[in-house]
């Protein structure tokens, strides 16, 4: 680390030096305000910046976002929009029957529900089950476990256009994957216009990129549980198995519900690496409701942001939902921790 | 050797090898090449050639065809080895190509002319690295101009938040007013809505401040990030109040408490959260996506975008252009991975 505390010492000191003037500078008429408005007034003041920026950016939105889902047009400006009323909610649930996309008015946004649907189940699925596997082993007594853990975080910090990229490169037709699979024998494939594929594709990509950080949380559950559980259980002669769903099972069950919850919430909202990589192709098989709120909104010739707030609304109140499912399990998980 | 061997299958207790040992190494083993493969090709195809780039079966190392400078001829000819109808193999230069018929010459004898078939022969290659593929993007794109975008964008977002952040968690702990607790709650709670559920009403707030199509438009609005204000007032909260009114007895101003003593104290929390936003902020999409239409304007994320969605995807540019785009997330993996495994571990915030 001494290389890396050196690099943070020599910014310190370029940057220090016309930072330390323009603080002292600053000081003079704050003490002066101050003095006029107590301690009040400064924590207003310190507020004020942040909760600005914060209040525009938003929670203006959030509140105008329920006045644009009622209205129609492709202006961008409300006072430009027509006022509509519940119009593009209703056209967007719209549906014969919810179960086959092309009852729907709105089929596009019926289709991305679904995909959006199967892709969760899916890929939470597949991260629990692999970022539980990754801790349980970095959790065992093995030779440079800090290492390893950082082996398995190393994509969770590429950005998702990189990610995208990557993998549509390896899975291109003369990528990686097919000459792996040539060299065994196989036939080459184009993965990503085959349906099956791209969706598979997708979900590991995802997988890939972001099991490092559930393997992280969970590995921090898995070295809290005491020592002499395991040590007790070794003298009694406890099989590993029942070990397993006796011991670890419960006691980290707090730290898997949240990350299930967490992933679900990711999940939902999948969009970056995926758009890089099949552009929500072949056909629509890939294409999930952020994709869905960002081309209606902003990038379709048929753009209709009041349609894309409309649906980001109802994504946000599944997100809700989820977030608070998992504040009721942390605090679950806190009063359990507190009993024990 | 043996004594490494010994060192790396020891197992406390004494304890025997057992079959789970052997499927976590299996495990640990493949994590490093599923992790980092694909990474490491990504280099490696970055310095080939576009030639070499279409090949299949694609090689594992680039290489560079070989040429050389014949008399007679102005520029420099590829070398080929060619299987002779005698049986021999020679290296010889091609002087044209119609259709599969390959006109050559031998380089010590320029001057007579031989007509090979394009399948007896193959290209004579050594390892090399088409370097071309990093220099090229930044005269021919604007490449350098979305790095720049991309490094003013990550730095002023970072400050900002650094600044305001910090300046929000010092009310948030160390002041008691009314309505600090419903403050936190509205902070915290936002957390839950992302940006792809107001991008719509967010694109129209930054088109009436103006801020549309500019790089403010893409850093105001991500900077008031409410897990840098949590972090850093959990953080805040474990600085002892009576440090702040011993210097309010020395006649400190409140200013200098919070830059003098809060934040120095706080270093080690504004560190991780630095780290985060540079890594938050360099790797944005949707965002800046949305509000740059210009393309001079766009960010590396968004330009990469944009090439590799083209119907002729110019790949020997896209692959070097994603290992520049990929080298600060790099470099802080390999020096700073530390801080934010462990920041994460402590708040479960990404």
């Amino acid at each position: 680390m001494t290389a890396a505390a050196t690099l943070k010492a020599g910014i310190g000191a370029a940057l220090a030096a016309p930072v330390v003037w323009l603080a002292s500078i600053v000081n003079v008429p704050l003490k002066f305000w101050q003095r006029a408005t107590g301690t009040g007034g400064m924590a207003a003041f310190f507020l004020a910046p942040n909760m600005a920026i914060f209040g525009i950016f938003v929670l203006v939105p959030m509140i105008i976002n329920f006045f644009y889902s009622a209205t129609s047009g492709t202006a961008y400006f409300l006072q430009d929009r027509t006022y509509v009323g519940l119009e593009q909610y209703q056209r967007l649930l719209d549906c014969g029957n919810y179960l086959d996309t092309a009852t729907c008015h709105e089929d596009l946004f019926w289709k991305a529900v679904h995909n959006t649907g199967l892709f969760v189940v899916v890929q939470v699925a597949l991260m629990t089950v692999v970022s539980m596997a990754t801790a349980l082993i970095l959790n065992r007594e093995i030779v440079g476990r800090s290492f390893w853990r950082a082996v398995f975080f190393f994509p969770v910090l590429l950005s998702p256009v990189v990610t995208g990229l990557i993998w549509r490169w390896i899975l291109q037709r003369q990528g990686l994957l097919n000459l792996i699979v040539h060299d065994l024998g196989g036939e080459p494939h184009n993965w990503l216009t085959d349906r099956f594929w791209a969706f598979t594709a997708a979900v590991s990509v995802s997988v890939w990129a972001h099991m490092g950080f559930y393997t992280l949380i969970l590995l921090a559950g898995l070295q809290a549980i005491p020592r002499d559980l395991y040590e007790a259980a070794e003298m009694d002669g406890t099989k590993p198995a029942r070990v397993f769903w006796r011991i670890t099972l419960p006691l980290l069950m707090p730290n898997l519900l949240v990350v299930i919850v967490l992933a679900l919430i990711r999940a939902v909202q999948i969009f970056d690496e995926v758009y890089v990589l099949t552009g929500g192709g072949p056909g629509t098989s890939t294409l999930y409701i952020t994709q869905y709120i960002y081309e209606i909104g902003f990038a379709s010739l048929l753009r209709n942001p009041g349609l894309a707030s409309a649906a980001s609304i109802l994504m946000g109140l599944v997100l809700v939902v989820l977030t608070l499912v998992q504040l009721q399990v942390g605090r679950r998980g806190e009063r359990k921790g507190a009993r024990e | 050797m043996s004594g490494v061997m010994t060192f790396l299958t020891r197992r406390r207790g004494g304890r025997g090898w057992h079959w789970t040992d052997i499927v976590s190494w299996l495990w640990l083993l493949g994590g490093v090449v599923i992790m980092f493969g694909p990474a490491v090709w990504l280099v490696g195809s970055s310095f080939k050639t576009p030639a070499q780039l279409a090949e299949f079966p694609p090689t594992i190392m680039p290489y560079v065809s070989q040429h050389a400078r014949v008399e007679g001829y102005d520029k420099p000819l590829t070398l080929y080895r060619v299987k002779l109808p005698d049986g021999s193999t020679k290296v010889l230069a091609e002087v044209r190509r119609i259709g599969i018929v390959a006109q050559m010459v031998d380089p010590q004898a320029p001057n007579d002319i031989v007509k090979v078939n394009i399948a007896d022969r193959q290209p004579v290659r050594e390892i090399g690295f088409a370097t071309e593929n990093y220099t090229e993007p930044f005269v021919h794109f604007d490449f350098l101009r979305y790095l720049r975008n991309s490094v003013f964008v990550t730095a002023m977002a970072t400050l900002i938040t650094l600044l305001t952040n910090s300046m929000a968690a010092f009310a948030l702990s160390k002041y008691k007013f009314r309505g600090r607790d419903l403050t936190m709650l509205v902070i915290v709670g936002t957390l839950m809505v992302p940006l792809s559920v107001i991008l719509v009403p967010l694109y129209s707030v930054v088109g009436a401040v103006g801020l549309l199509d500019s790089l403010w438009g893409v850093i105001l609005p991500t900077v008031a990030t409410p897990t840098g204000v949590f972090l850093l007032r959990q953080y805040m909260l474990t600085i002892p109040d009576e440090l702040l009114d011993a210097a309010r007895m020395d006649n400190a101003s409140e200013w200098q408490i919070y830059w003098r003593i809060v934040l120095p104290l706080a270093a080690p929390a504004l560190a991780v959260l630095a780290i985060f936003s540079v890594v938050w902020r360099w790797n944005d999409f949707l965002w800046p996506l949305v509000v740059l239409s210009r393309k001079e304007l766009y960010t590396l994320q968004v330009g990469l975008n944009t090439y590799a969605g083209q119907l002729n995807v110019q790949w020997h540019y896209i692959l070097a252009m994603t290992v520049v785009t990929m080298i600060p997330v790099v470099l802080v993996f390999v020096f700073l991975q530390r801080y934010i495994t462990s920041g994460i571990a402590g708040t479960g915030l990404k």
